[in-house]
């Protein structure tokens, strides 16, 4: 018998974003969003946003899909702007006054800095793990991070079970209506079915873990890893890249004079 | 390979901690490498402790309690884990990752083998079950027949000694049956693995194997022998347990196919079908289910077979076209089933789910019974009658006060159908009804079914089951193989 070629199935390698380690982009998340957190002006931030959008062609993400996952941080960044400009601490013109609420220059600067902040701080989320599988994750946080495997790979495992309690949920709702109790009390029906999900979540949980042991899982001999995750100069490039945009949001804010710390 | 591993047991016994019995008591046996065992036994006779126990699962004194021993080429049977490789009967809950390739590299993994030796092993272990797709498949794509096969690869991978399947064809169409049977064939024989299954359905596997042992459900061996030997001394008993001996009928009338005349109590007229959010899977359906009569729905995976079973129920709306009921059915908001509301589905068409634990809300089996009568208003003495008479026909009076996910499948089956007959609806639709079961319970199933057609019930099952098509289908509705396929056709049976 001929072996088959030893092959190691290559990794996407599109964009420059799919070459970089996602323990590095998890770095990066963490460089690109405490600037914005300590900080509250609407300089920084838009100059962050502007940065990521131009960026986005070497994330490998496509402008629409960008525009579609934004959509929750569209919503809520207007939530969040609008109790900033009724409540903030009022300063300069005062506009508008209605029991707590006051209408002020400072409320209103204030209002558009944190609505964009919500921006800043979600967009890079979207660009960078969009195209991240729960496989690779867990193969860089096992090597690179030296995560312990049983910990990463069990969660990975657990995630994929996700989509069989949607499929138990439906099931029970159509078992429901076929047993004549889905007319009314909704809410009841709603309790009575989480419960069952959990006894459900409870058994495919262990019935998974089972299968894991079965095929060797959790003994203590060493583990190898099928599918390798190393770091090359694209990471080091890479954080280097996102120190940069920090640098030049923060930087346009000083030299623009409207850079400030949160409390200041 | 490094050839087949050879199993030990002398005195064995587990007992799984807060349980009184024993699973497994006194078991003494040597499986030789290379041997190729079934395993019977009645339900609770120990068959997937066995298993467990040689795979070296069943550890820590927190577990349970073991007595004897139970070694793998020497080696106590938790330390040789690797050595030997388990595949569970449920295949969707046996993929670890989403990936072919990567779910097929875990085993390997985890007994440290070298990166390049892991993929070359991954593409021989896929070939070797016959399972030609990309690396990069979805596993939750996959049929069950090839999620099961890709189980099994994943434990070839790991090139055990012993491969050991827990009724690994229980939950497929027959197609998928042979297709694991075949894959085991291939992979196991030429390799000179030890090779153990338990399995209800003897008939696939009888003629693969070299040896039968039979558990005792009170300890230790009740036959062991080559296969023929064994159902020959020991037929009437394994049976009566109910394990399918080859060649051995079931004495239940045959269907009779009749003549098509009378009304419909369901009739789709050019009927397309789908689950909601997902896409349509049939279409220009023309179906017409006869009153009184039971019905039986064939056609491959992927067919749509379940959609249609939930359309024609009216769980789900018809995406276009309508099923319409006989008029004596009609409910408040006209005669399709998708317009009525809960409660009047309920006296009108009853569905049986594919799992019976979906349909489950009571802490009781008791109380399970009652739900649809109380839903009826029909009030607590009625109720208790029909619950009453329902538990003696299902057999299931000793369990009254059981807790329904307690049972055994088997029972839980029962039970579903049971609630079901408790609201006494015109039309039943089933899906699978015989899944998994063991030849007493299936009997006792079919029995129940052709029971309620006698007395003027319809019935519809959607079944891969020959034995169910023979017993149960006085018309056959035959899907064919999928989308785009020819219309429906209706045979004799």
């Amino acid at each position: 018998m001929i072996a088959a070629p030893a092959r190691v199935p290559e990794t996407r390698r599109d964009v420059f974003l799919d070459g970089v380690n996602p323990v590095s982009k998890i770095l990066a998340m963490i460089v690109l969003s405490i600037p914005l957190l300590l900080t509250i002006d609407w300089v920084s931030s838009t100059v962050a946003i502007a940065i990521e959008l131009a960026l986005v062609p070497v994330c490998g993400v496509a402008f629409a899909d960008v525009l579609r996952r934004c959509v929750p941080l569209l919503a809520f960044a207007p939530i969040a702007g609008v109790s900033m400009l009724l409540y903030a601490e009022p300063g300069g013109r005062v506009y508008a006054r209605f029991l707590l609420a006051t209408v002020s220059d400072d409320s209103i600067a204030l209002a558009i800095a944190v609505a964009l902040r919500v921006l800043a701080l979600g967009l890079p989320t979207i660009l960078l793990f969009s195209r991240v599988d729960a496989t690779e994750l867990a193969d860089a946080l096992a090597q690179v991070g030296r995560l312990p495997a049983r910990f990463v790979l069990g969660v990975v495992a657990g995630v994929r079970l996700l989509g069989l309690f949607l499929e138990d949920w439906r099931s029970m709702e159509l078992a429901r209506r076929a047993r004549g109790v889905g007319d009314s009390g909704a809410l009841r029906r709603f309790f009575s079915m989480a419960f069952v999900m959990l006894v459900f979540a409870v058994r495919r949980g262990s019935k998974l873990a089972t299968a894991m042991e079965a095929r060797g899982f959790g003994t203590d001999a060493p583990r190898t890893w099928a599918r390798p995750s190393t770091l090359s100069w694209r990471d080091a490039v890479f954080l280097l890249g996102c120190l940069a945009v920090m640098g030049a949001a923060i930087g346009s804010a000083v030299a623009s004079g409207s850079f400030r710390f949160v409390g200041s | 390979m490094a050839g087949g591993a050879r199993i030990d047991a002398s005195g064995w016994g587990w007992r799984h901690s807060g349980r009184k019995r024993w699973a497994v008591s006194d078991l003494s046996v040597v499986i030789e490498p290379g041997e190729r065992v079934l395993v019977l036994g009645a339900s609770g006779a120990g068959k997937s402790t066995l298993l467990a126990g040689i795979a070296g699962l069943l550890g820590g004194e927190d577990e349970g309690e073991s007595s004897g021993h139970l070694l793998v080429d020497g080696v106590d049977a938790r330390a040789a884990r690797g050595r030997t490789g388990l595949v569970l009967q449920d295949p969707d809950a046996a993929a670890v990752f989403s990936r072919v390739g990567d779910d097929v590299a875990f085993g390997c993994e985890n007994l440290g083998v070298d990166r390049e030796e892991i993929w070359r092993r991954v593409r021989r272990s896929l070939d070797a079950v016959g399972l030609r797709v990309p690396l990069e498949r979805r596993t939750d794509a996959l049929s069950g027949g090839e999620k099961q096969r890709l189980a099994i690869a994943g434990v070839l991978a790991m090139e055990p000694g012993a491969i050991l399947l827990d009724e690994p064809t229980a939950n497929l169409d027959p197609s998928g049956v042979l297709e694991v049977r075949d894959a085991i064939e291939r992979a196991v024989v030429a390799e000179g693995t030890t090779l153990l299954v338990v399995e209800h359905r003897t008939e696939v596997w009888a003629d693969l194997m070299t040896r039968v042992i039979v558990l005792d459900a009170d300890g230790g061996v009740l036959a062991d022998g080559p296969p023929l030997t064994v159902f020959e001394q020991e037929g009437e008993g394994l049976a009566a347990a109910g394990v399918w001996v080859p060649g051995r009928s079931i004495d239940l009338p045959l269907a009779v196919p009749g003549d098509m005349a009378g009304t419909a109590a369901l009739s789709a007229t050019r009927l397309a079908i789908g689950r909601p959010g997902a896409p349509v899977v049939r279409t220009d359906l023309e179906i017409e289910i006869a009153t009184g009569r039971s019905t039986v729905v064939v056609g491959e995976n992927g067919a749509g077979k379940s959609t249609l079973a939930l359309t024609l129920a009216g769980l789900i709306p018809e995406r276009s076209g309508s099923v319409v009921a006989a008029e004596p059915l009609a409910g408040r908001r006209g005669r399709r089933p998708s317009h009525w509301s809960s409660r009047e589905l309920l006296t009108r068409i009853g569905t049986v789910f594919q799992d019976p634990e979906h349909q489950f809300l009571s802490a009781t089996v008791r109380d399970e019974l009652a739900v649809g009568p109380l839903a009826l208003g029909l009030g607590r003495a009625e109720t208790d009658r029909r619950v009453d008479e329902m538990l003696e026909v299902l057999g299931l009076d000793r369990l009254a006060l059981a807790n329904p996910f307690t049972l055994s499948g088997g029972q839980k089956r029962r039970l579903s159908v049971g609630t079901v007959l408790a609201a006494g609806p015109s039309v039943m639709v089933l899906d699978e009804p015989t899944f998994g079961q063991d030849r007493a319970s299936w009997i006792r199933l079919v029995a129940l079914l052709q029971q309620e057609v006698r007395t003027g019930a319809t019935v519809v099952a959607v079944t891969h089951d020959q034995g169910v098509v023979q017993h149960l289908g006085q018309s056959i509705l035959d899907l064919g193989s999928g989308a785009g396929d020819r219309a429906p056709q209706r045979r004799a049976a």
